[in-house]
């Protein structure tokens, strides 16, 4: 930032005449001020809802079953169902995610039918997540029968996430450098096992960081859940049963009027616990960007 | 060496066939051709520096012989290049055997990244060789055949990143000695070394010429006249003039070769 407008405020003394000055003074406040405006919507957002939540977020809170619809009590069980959810999400969409990936930079040259799976993908990202809600609802709810369940939720979730991760595993495996390539195969290695032991690994943070993010888009997610994974509130013992992740718990405390102040304090943990996902998402990032700078 | 060594036979008979033999051999990429009916001949453990300057084919020839230039799109061959009488493009050739034969040391260090003792053990690995003994063994004969055992024994699975670049050039060459190769192959293997560390690798190169057949390539006819041996230069994919650097460097046969030599071009 600050080197930009360097830059511009630079250029505009060059020039000639004074006008030309002007604007771009006007242009790098105006730069500023979008940036500044960027940051304080966040801060605002985080700072709201913590100033009126924060405080519920004692251990009888978060550790208790929820009374009188959720108007007393805690919220124990969707704190698990978020989780489980998430979790379970996770452990279908990351394999198939990391797998099309590998296939479209490591087993197919450029061509209609990568571009026609990197379209599909793409396009997945496009859809609202009301629709993913309601083909979740008609097709793993109603038409398989898994009735709102941990696992109708999950299995929609994992498509919306699908794009993410597809992407940012792509993008991964593709800055692997060439030449890790080129040593394994010249040491006699196959393309699997070049792919598995040298350009996986090596393109595991990457991907990793792609997973966190994508982690943290669908604990937040609301539309796609309430329609598939359903709103009960007793704890769930087996992914076959229904549960109230925190986002569908906040916005019917909300929207019934049940309890306003139990929706902020649901609304501070849910916060909170994005930007800790996405807090190790950077972590991991940053690690592995030192390391590297001290690498090749 | 033990079990790293060349396990193939020599017989009175196959002595005369070279070890690597260039017949008449061209090589294109698309339209562009880069190396012009090479004819050229390796004898077993020997040592052959392919001089010239750059895109005149050394790499080219490097990558045809263990064909790793499959991986590039659109090339093709004319005429035949033989290992062992056998020519390396014949339809039954199985590609990752012909690798393990004909290894390879690239221009920069590439310290796979993992620790030094996985790198060595990658290509065993790959082969199949899973019990720790063996590749315990393997590890050091490669680590000490390389010259680096001494300076690394205490800190194997330290990361292979953390080496000097001269170490991580040595652990190359160890990682490639690991599979049991009869022909090494070097492409500009010193060219971000210092000169220390240079020459620690061409003395190495002229003690593995008595074990494998090295094949090294460089633009550097003083790196060339140093390690000795036989010398071939190429010019424009085309093989100019090959002779034993005690001659080719002090009488060249060819104008081209004299210009090259004395810094007239290159």
């Amino acid at each position: 930032m600050a080197r930009d407008a360097g830059r511009g405020e630079s250029h505009g003394r060059g020039a000639p005449g004074r006008p030309k000055k002007r604007s771009g003074v006007l242009g790098v406040a105006l730069v500023r001020a979008s940036a500044a405006l960027a940051v304080a919507i966040l801060v605002f957002i985080v700072g709201y809802i913590m100033l009126r939540g924060a405080r519920l977020m004692t251990p009888r809170f978060l550790f208790g079953s929820p009374e009188k619809m959720g108007r007393e009590g805690g919220i124990f069980p969707s704190i698990v169902g978020t989780v489980v959810l998430t979790l379970s999400s996770v452990a279908v969409a990351a394999p198939l995610g990391i797998g099309t990936a590998i296939f479209l930079t490591e087993y197919t040259r450029e061509g209609l039918f990568s571009r026609i799976v990197r379209f599909g993908t793409e396009s997945l990202a496009g859809i609202p997540s009301i629709i993913f809600g309601l083909f979740g609802f008609l097709f793993f709810v109603i038409r398989l029968g898994m009735g709102w369940s941990i696992l109708s939720g999950s299995l929609t979730l994992a498509a919306m996430m699908l794009p993410t991760i597809v992407r940012t595993s792509e993008e991964a495996l593709r800055s692997v450098p060439d030449i890790y390539k080129e040593t394994a195969y010249a040491l006699g290695a196959s393309r699997w096992q070049t792919v598995t032991s040298v350009v996986l690994p090596a393109a595991m943070p990457g991907i990793i960081t792609g997973v966190i993010l994508a982690m943290g888009r669908a604990i937040g997610e609301t539309a796609a859940v309430i329609f598939t994974a359903g709103s009960s509130l007793r704890l769930p013992k087996s992914i076959f049963d229904s549960v109230r992740t925190l986002p569908v718990h906040f916005y019917i405390l909300a929207r019934e009027g049940i309890s306003f102040e139990n929706a902020y304090g649901t609304a501070a943990v849910l916060i909170t616990a994005v930007l800790l996902v996405n807090l190790a998402a950077y972590y991991v990032l940053y690690r592995v960007s030192k390391r590297r700078a001290g690498g090749i | 060496m033990g079990g790293i060594k060349p396990d193939h036979e020599v017989d009175a008979g196959a002595r005369r066939i070279p070890k690597v033999w260039a017949k008449d051999f061209s090589f294109f990429y698309g339209k562009n051709q880069a190396l012009r009916s090479l004819d050229l001949e390796v004898p077993e453990r020997s040592l052959l520096t392919i001089m010239g300057p750059t895109g005149s084919g050394k790499t080219t020839f490097l990558k045809a012989l263990n064909r790793l230039s499959d991986r590039v799109p659109g090339t093709s061959h004319t005429g035949s290049l033989l290992l062992d009488g056998k020519d390396v493009y014949d339809k039954d050739v199985d590609v990752a055997e012909l690798r393990r034969r004909v290894g390879m040391v690239f221009a920069l260090p590439v310290p796979l990244p993992m620790s030094i003792y996985d790198n060595v053990a990658f290509g065993p690995r790959k082969r199949g060789i899973t019990s720790r003994k063996r590749l315990d063994e393997i590890v050091e004969e490669a680590l000490v055949s390389a010259a680096l055992w001494d300076e690394v024994k205490d800190r194997l699975d330290s990361p292979a990143q953390n080496l000097s670049g001269g170490q991580q050039q040595r652990l190359s060459l160890a990682r490639v000695l690991a599979v049991g190769p009869e022909v090494i192959l070097l492409d500009e293997p010193t060219s971000g070394l210092d000169p220390i560390s240079t020459l620690k690798i061409e003395e190495l190169l002229r003690v593995l010429s008595e074990r494998y057949t090295v094949i090294l390539v460089t633009h550097n006819p003083i790196q060339a006249a140093r390690v000795q041996g036989e010398v071939a230069f190429f010019y424009m994919g085309e093989l100019v003039e090959k002779g034993p650097a005690a001659s080719l460097f002090v009488r060249p046969r060819e104008k081209r070769t004299e210009d090259y030599i004395t810094g007239k071009f290159g």
